[in-house]
């Protein structure tokens, strides 16, 4: 295996993840929620009834945090490979596979597996694995 | 106040996306190609949110009801069916292809990226169809 050491951030990376972390704790602690993003949206997606209003607020907050970000930092850099089909197949997958499974990297991935969830650890590693094989195939097969 | 409080849950949320390099798909694509130069940093970024979660998670499970006296809603599914596993797989393709999961793509949406737009436009139509297809 041959590791990219200059693109390795390991602690922005662990403190952006330990800010992750805080972020659903706040949720469960004041709110009572599972900062799940595909449940979120797809409640939201369900209509204007089902949503809540934290709903609402919690991606006002996504949207708003590059903003913040931005005024004390130069805009982090976000670089985005893929054309006009391939967003639109990846989103429908990502939309539908969500649903279907019930959660995605923070509802599985992080708050799944802080809860020592049996099923989050399941679907954490079906995603995983899934997008290591796809990415194996676009740049490798 | 639950309002300000997932409003700031979602702030605090998007900067750990932002500050961890999640936010961006040619990192989260470093890290899914292992054949390639595999970058680990998303370990950490795991590594890390499940360390401060684990706490908080430890610390709400000891109370009855939350800080704003709301009811605690923790997941009660528990059964591995042939759904989660499908579910996670047909994800797992579609974060490999673009490199985006739903957060991210938020965070690049307030960024005002159009690549952004495009993606979550197509997964909102996804989770719609998925609600279609549940009514049916």
């Amino acid at each position: 295996m041959n590791i990219a050491w200059q693109d390795f951030t390991p602690w922005a990376a662990l403190g952006g993840g330990a800010l992750i972390g805080l972020a659903a704790a706040l949720l469960m602690l004041a709110n009572g929620q599972i900062a799940g993003i595909s449940g979120v949206l797809g409640n939201l997606v369900r209509g204007p009834r089902q949503a809540g209003g934290w709903r609402l607020a919690f991606v006002a907050g996504l949207l708003l945090a590059p903003w913040l970000f931005a005024a004390f930092v130069p805009a982090a850099p976000a670089t985005i490979e893929a054309g006009p089909l391939r967003l639109v197949i990846a989103g429908l997958f990502v939309g539908i596979g969500t649903r279907l499974g019930s959660g995605c990297t923070s509802g599985h991935g992080v708050c799944g597996l802080s809860r020592g969830s049996v099923r989050s650890l399941v679907a954490t590693l079906a995603f995983m694995a899934a997008g290591f094989v796809t990415v194996f195939v676009l740049r490798h097969a | 106040m639950p309002l300000f409080t997932a409003l700031i849950a979602g702030l605090v949320f998007g900067l750990g996306l932002l500050i961890s390099g999640m936010s961006n798909p040619a990192k989260v694509l470093g890290f899914l190609d292992l054949g390639g130069r595999w970058d680990p940093s998303l370990a950490f970024v795991m590594v890390g949110a499940i360390v401060v979660a684990t706490i908080g998670y430890a610390l709400a499970r000891r109370r009855a009801r939350s800080w704003l006296d709301l009811s605690l809603q923790w997941p009660t599914a528990r059964g591995i069916d042939r759904r989660l596993v499908l579910g996670g797989l047909v994800f797992g393709i579609g974060w490999g292809l673009a490199g985006f999961c739903p957060g991210p793509a938020l965070v690049a949406l307030g960024q005002g990226r159009e690549q952004a737009l495009i993606f979550v436009a197509a997964m909102l139509v996804g989770m719609g169809l998925f609600e279609w297809w549940q009514r049916r």
